[in-house]
């Protein structure tokens, strides 16, 4: 009795196997997708970081670009040139033109120039100090310092300097955007490295208010506009703002007369001086 | 036809309120400077009606509405506009204001302007008087008056119900608005009545004011069907989902409001400024204030005007003590802390509260151990513990989304009960203001 009960469960455990088995590959062959094999080698090749800073939603959907001949290997912007090369040559495309893009910040005003009107002791977030009479900084528009940008960031690229702004690395910077998301008072901005004139502020605050809460605030006085060449620079709302659809006009001229530097040249990293004792206190 | 007098959850918080609760309401000198923002209330900012170098005098109408959910704004004091320009706002902003000099030696008289007679008035004729008025809930969210007294046609509203709890500590605006002014409260409810068409009001005070309840009791006239209603003391029974819950047993709808269950809920204090600006003929251009707390030399109940800086205001009390350490605008569960003395006093604020160093260092936070008390503690049953650790990973989008954020009205009352002292209602406030600014509405 118990042998014939082993032998009907074994039976008719198996047929029931065997029936779904042929269900599942009869269903495989009639419902299959097909995928270019390209794509996940290519995905390999590619650094897997699924930043978003090529402008699609990650790696495997910027692969999928790149074998339909939508994107560009220099799309990618946190590949090596090397590593661009390599997809190039997998995929018999041309490389494309790398348009290197880092972020800036729209802000000097660091604890030595900057006021701090009154202290915050909560939760250490920018967010979360945002949230509570702005952060307690002077100028309601600057930075607030707690490194919200800096542990976004997912390759290593901003560090705080010893006056609470954010320093970019350019060379680290894959311009995907983190930080221009999470910063409360949307300090930061994506700009061509080639974009070299910068108005370090964004208080709308003018003239000697704006100064006595920041001394590398822009009051507005305009002298840098008159100084460029015509429309290079707007005043907007008590602003300096740079027209960058004119870059190839931009000179030296409109920041030598700013008077309280507001205006600036960047070439490499933002604030030079503060990136040199940053080194000095890592060695 | 009355509730159980009760809702669920809730904190007791200490009350606080003797250093001001028997002190009488006084007047201020005029400062040398009014600061008055074009965005003082729930809506459209104003639209100003000066410019620089116009001489105005107090009660003029500088600022026109912005839209329907807007109010007018007057000048509280004489003198010349400064300018419009970019002054420090309690949220924190720098905001456009009109900022006027104040006459050194004005005799700043009161001029009459709106019809003092409201009787004769039809509803259209009061709702426009009222927001000509510039009046705003003075409760705290300075929601327009004319707006909430027009319910839309479809919407059938068969009770005012006027709140006098005052659940926060510290503050005793709406308390002596009561002990002095008990006529001016029950003449806005008559108003009240008229514009909506209905005879029943309720009056819901919380039990730790009893001279309060007594004089508005006594003073009721014959012909007026207002009931004065003692409540359990108990925090947040002023927020006006629970005080509908516990006077009337009824329950606003998640995201609705307390029209959707026939309603009107008003301050006593803002009811007070309906009456008052009929009574006095002058627009809202003061506000009673409660200023207390162990940080100022003498606690007091003012009437400032609307737009004097906070750092006028404190010296109008003796000052600060050596040991101040914070300044609250509104209650110290729910206002949030300035970190400007030149932001002025809105029509919407309530009390500055200023707290000493001992109270207000915030202690150490410790990891959440999952005890449950924010649970039992929240008067609109969310999941705090939760929704707090979602906002410690920036999961702004799933605590809407899932876990209701949008019916927190961050009361405070998980971050009071926390043992590891969690800044919850911090974190769903900043999880609130991420998402507005990405265009989510919460």
């Amino acid at each position: 009795m118990s042998g014939s009960a082993l032998l009907v469960s074994a039976l008719s455990l198996g047929g029931v196997c065997t029936a779904f088995g042929i269900f599942i590959a009869a269903a495989n062959r009639k419902l299959r997708v097909w995928e270019d094999p390209r794509i996940n080698q290519t995905e390999e090749l590619l650094p897997g970081t699924n930043c978003g800073a090529c402008g699609t939603p990650g790696c495997h959907a910027f692969a999928e670009g790149l074998v339909a001949g939508q994107q560009q290997p220099s799309g990618c912007t946190v590949m090596g040139p090397d590593d661009i090369a390599d997809v190039a040559a997998y995929l018999g495309v041309d490389a494309g033109e790398a348009n290197k893009r880092v972020a800036r910040l729209l802000c000097a005003g660091g604890t030595d120039v900057a006021i701090q009107q009154s202290t915050y002791e909560g939760h250490p977030s920018c967010q979360a100090a945002a949230a509570v009479s702005g952060g307690g900084k002077g100028c309601n528009w600057g930075c607030l310092g707690l490194a919200d940008c800096a542990v976004a960031c997912d390759f290593d690229a901003i560090h705080m300097s010893d006056t609470g702004l954010p320093i970019v690395a350019p060379d680290l910077c894959t311009a995907c955007n983190d930080c221009v998301e999470i910063c409360p008072k949307d300090l930061f901005v994506l700009m061509p490295i080639e974009q070299e004139l910068l108005v370090q502020c964004k208080s709308l605050v003018e003239g000697s208010p704006a100064q006595d809460l920041c001394a590398v605030a822009c009051t507005g006085c305009g002298i840098c506009a008159k100084d460029a060449e015509d429309g290079l620079i707007d005043m907007v709302d008590g602003l300096a703002v740079v027209n960058y659809d004119k870059n190839e006009l931009a000179t030296h001229a409109a920041i030598e007369r700013c008077p309280t530097k507001a205006i600036v040249w960047v070439e490499g990293a933002q604030f030079p001086e503060q990136q040199k004792s940053l080194r000095s206190f890592a060695v | 036809m009355f509730g159980k007098d009760f809702f669920r959850n809730g904190v007791h918080p200490p009350e606080a309120k003797d250093l001001t609760a028997d002190v009488p309401i006084r007047r201020v000198p005029f400062p040398s400077q009014i600061v008055l923002p074009l965005r003082q209330h729930i809506g459209a900012p104003s639209v100003p009606l000066v410019k620089k170098g116009d001489r105005v005098e107090r009660g003029d109408k500088i600022a026109k509405a912005g839209g329907f959910v807007s109010v007018a704004i007057h000048a509280s004091a004489s003198g010349t506009v400064r300018d419009i320009e970019r002054r420090p706002h309690p949220d924190g902003s720098y905001s456009p204001a009109i900022v006027i000099d104040v006459e050194a030696h004005s005799a700043q008289m009161p001029r009459p302007r709106i019809i003092p007679r409201w009787e004769g008035l039809s509803v259209a004729e009061l709702l426009q008087a009222i927001q000509d008025g510039g009046l705003v809930g003075m409760g705290g969210a300075a929601f327009p008056t004319h707006v909430k007294l027009s319910p839309p046609a479809d919407q059938k509203i068969d009770m005012v119900l006027l709140n006098g709890c005052e659940c926060e500590p510290y503050l005793t605006t709406d308390h002596r608005t009561m002990v002095e002014y008990p006529e001016r409260v029950h003449v806005g409810t008559r108003i009240m009545m008229k514009v909506l068409g209905i005879s029943k009001a309720v009056i819901g005070i919380e039990r730790n004011k009893p001279d309060a309840i007594k004089i508005m009791r006594d003073s009721v006239p014959a012909d007026l069907d207002i009931e004065i209603l003692p409540l359990t003391v108990k925090y947040p029974q002023g927020a006006e989902k629970m005080l509908i819950k516990a006077v009337l047993d009824r329950e606003v709808p998640e995201g609705g409001l307390p029209m959707n269950v026939g309603v009107v809920v008003m301050n006593v204090a803002s009811v007070a400024a309906i009456a008052e600006i009929f009574e006095t003929g002058m627009p809202l251009i003061e506000r009673i204030l409660t200023v207390t707390g162990s940080g100022i030399k003498k606690p007091r109940n003012l009437i400032v005007p609307i737009g004097m800086k906070l750092r006028d205001v404190l010296n109008a009390c003796g000052g600060l003590t050596d040991d101040a350490s914070k300044i609250v605008m509104g209650g110290p569960m729910m206002g949030p802390a300035q970190g400007n003395l030149d932001t002025p006093i809105l029509k919407g604020t309530s009390g500055v509260v200023v707290l000493n160093e001992a109270e207000a260092h915030p202690q150490a936070t410790y990891p959440c151990i999952k005890c449950g008390h924010c649970l039992d503690a929240c008067p609109v049953f969310l999941d705090p513990q939760h929704l707090g650790s979602l906002g410690l990973h920036r999961n702004y989008m799933e605590m809407y989304d899932k876990n209701h954020l949008s019916t927190c009205m961050l009361c405070g009352c998980c971050s009071y009960v926390c043992p590891s002292h969690i800044p919850l209602s911090h974190l769903f406030g900043v999880a609130k203001a991420t998402l507005r600014s990405e265009g989510v509405k919460v």
